[in-house]
């Protein structure tokens, strides 16, 4: 599929497997590292002005509220710069998650070409967009030129057959997919999904391709179907408006890769790299002093849901802080109507405002030397969310749940509640 | 020169933490903090013409620039490993930076043998042994010989402009 997008977008029949072509990405993400960027370019864009005023998308999620001087003082000059080019895609602090938010505003679109100054870029692959991060430098080459030159990746396909079985999730999909792959093992490369995919959710789709690049991948795919496209009338994107791409033959990729949906577990990724990934139930029991419900890998309605289903009528272990982000203030809005939050809440979780919030360790929730803390992020690289002697494991929003609960980490299927 | 050995899987969170990632953005911001959580000699004890040797998948993780800004300000020769992320290989054509595959000249290093990295002819000898690499592209060899990606494309929009 990442083929036939760079085909499109370069106005060619058919292209090779390595093959360089210089495209013009659809639409170009940056978050708080805008005026990083931009501040590389200031002359040159005074010279020669924003080559992609619409299609520039900026959205303010990393550090949000600002915590220091500096960073406030760099939100402030990215509305500045917003102002002076009339960048048309601009969300301001407060709006959500850079990933989250570009596919809220249907700006990521199948058949198209995303990238951005973010490695999580490849999110949008969920909605058959090739989606891939880049270098703050590129983004500011982009800003001049409009264009970049992308390498036509070789594909693995990864098979997906059966059903997950709830609460066994999306997350634990990709965990297990991860631990299969490596964390290298799809370096350079687009994992394309095919197989039983009627069964998985859009969000679940979000999860999984999210979590690309956490194998080196350059893009994770999934095809245009009808739970894509029911997805995007009901944020209503025109069908008119986008084109989707369908997985090639077998033959044209570089392997395949089977899930067996249906037989998956709760699983954890151990610490300090996400394809140390085992059974959940195999660090049971260790404590943790820290929960973490968040992400643009997990801060969707559904994951606040999966989590208060779990949290309902009960409270969290006195020595455990359970941190929610919702991945965007859509998400929180929604949460609050159906009474999410206040489960939550009520369960004894601190709400923190829509972002990027303790993931990256730059605010909210940093962690102590010693201590570990069971998160829905997808990253757990040693020091990320704080102290380097800290540890962090990697679950699904239901194990989380679960193991606030308890304050030891624990599989989420004792408290799991049937649907009412 | 000194050559300074890392193994696999060496993530961006090690070679320059998130939590610097939205404060420090100029090479003198950057070079206290380069390589903080995988080694911490490496900051103050890196010099120019030093080389950094390493295993699979080197700079996995963020999408983040400073390490490969901070090793270019460094002076720091070439970084040769058996594989590179993705994002981290083109942030090293980008800020015109030499980034080396080579999984024999890696394997073939012993403690005290020296490193030298003949970019544009595609070789790299360690000890007394050469060892090929694949040449980059023309179009990313390009990218280099202007001095890095903003250098080419303000050639380029100069060259747009007269023409």
């Amino acid at each position: 599929m990442a083929g036939a997008i760079l085909a499109r977008k370069a106005g060619k029949e058919k292209v090779e497997t390595g093959e360089i072509l210089f495209v013009e990405p659809d639409i170009l993400l940056s978050h708080d590292n805008t005026a990083a960027i931009t501040a590389k370019v200031g002359r040159l864009l005074e010279e020669y002005g924003l080559a992609v005023p619409d299609r520039h998308v900026i959205v303010l999620d990393h550090v949000v509220p600002p915590a220091t001087v500096k960073s406030a003082r760099n939100h402030k000059a990215v509305r500045e710069y917003v102002d002076r080019y009339g960048v048309k895609h601009f969300f301001d602090a407060g709006r959500g998650i850079c990933h989250q938010v570009v596919v809220e505003e249907g700006l990521a679109l199948p058949g198209t070409v995303a990238v951005g100054s973010d490695s999580h870029t490849c999110t949008y692959g969920a909605l058959n967009c090739l989606a891939a991060g880049i270098d703050r430098t590129e983004a500011a080459a982009l800003l001049l030129t409009g264009k970049t030159w992308l390498k036509v990746p070789a594909g693995i396909l990864v098979e997906l057959r059966g059903r997950l079985r709830p609460p066994v999730s999306a997350k634990d999909l990709v965990l297990a997919l991860a631990g299969k792959i490596g964390a290298s093992g799809a370096n350079y490369r687009s994992l394309e999904f095919t197989g039983d995919l009627d069964g998985l959710s859009m969000e679940e789709r979000l999860t999984v391709a999210n979590m690309g690049v956490e194998m080196g991948a350059k893009a994770a795919i999934f095809p245009a179907d009808r739970v894509l496209e029911e997805w995007l009338e009901g944020l209503g994107v025109r069908r008119e408006a986008w084109e989707g791409v369908s997985p090639g033959p077998e033959e044209a990729y570089e392997r395949k890769v089977t899930l067996d949906l249906s037989s998956l577990e709760p699983m954890a990724a151990l610490p300090h790299a996400v394809d140390r990934v085992k059974p959940l139930a195999e660090v049971e029991g260790l404590e943790i002093q820290q929960c973490f419900l968040g992400t643009c890998t997990n801060g969707r309605l559904s994951d606040l849901k999966t989590a208060a289903r779990i949290l309902e009528g009960r409270r969290i272990h006195p020595r455990v802080r359970l941190l929610v982000t919702p991945a965007s203030r859509r998400v929180l809005e929604e949460a609050l109507a159906e009474g999410v939050i206040g489960t939550l809440v009520a369960a004894g979780a601190v709400l923190l405002p829509p972002g990027c919030g303790p993931c990256l360790g730059a605010h909210q929730g940093v962690l102590a030397p010693g201590e570990r803390c069971l998160s829905t992020a997808n990253r757990n690289f040693k020091g990320r969310m704080g102290s380097p002697e800290a540890e962090i494991y990697l679950a699904s929003p239901a194990s989380v749940a679960a193991s606030a609960l308890e304050g030891r980490i624990t599989r989420p299927e004792k408290y799991w509640r049937e649907e009412r | 020169m000194k050559v300074w050995r890392y193994g696999d899987d060496v993530n961006t969170d090690l070679l320059f933490p998130g939590k610097y990632t939205y404060t420090c953005s100029t090479p003198e911001e950057i070079l206290p903090h380069l390589f903080e959580d995988l080694d911490p000699s490496f900051a103050s004890g890196v010099k120019p013409g030093d080389v950094v040797l390493a295993g699979e998948n080197f700079g996995c993780g963020s999408s983040r620039e400073q390490p490969v800004v901070g090793l270019k300000a460094a002076g720091v020769a070439a970084v040769v490993a058996k594989s590179f992320a993705r994002i981290f290989f083109r942030a090293g054509i980008n800020q015109g930076l030499p980034l080396v595959e080579c999984p024999a000249a890696v394997e073939a290093w012993k403690e005290g043998m020296e490193v030298e990295v003949d970019f544009p002819g595609g070789r790299v000898r360690v000890g007394k042994e050469w060892f090929s690499f694949p040449k980059p592209p023309p179009e990313v060899m390009e990218i280099l010989r202007d001095g890095g990606l903003l250098a080419h494309v303000e050639k380029v929009l100069k060259a747009r402009k007269g023409g």
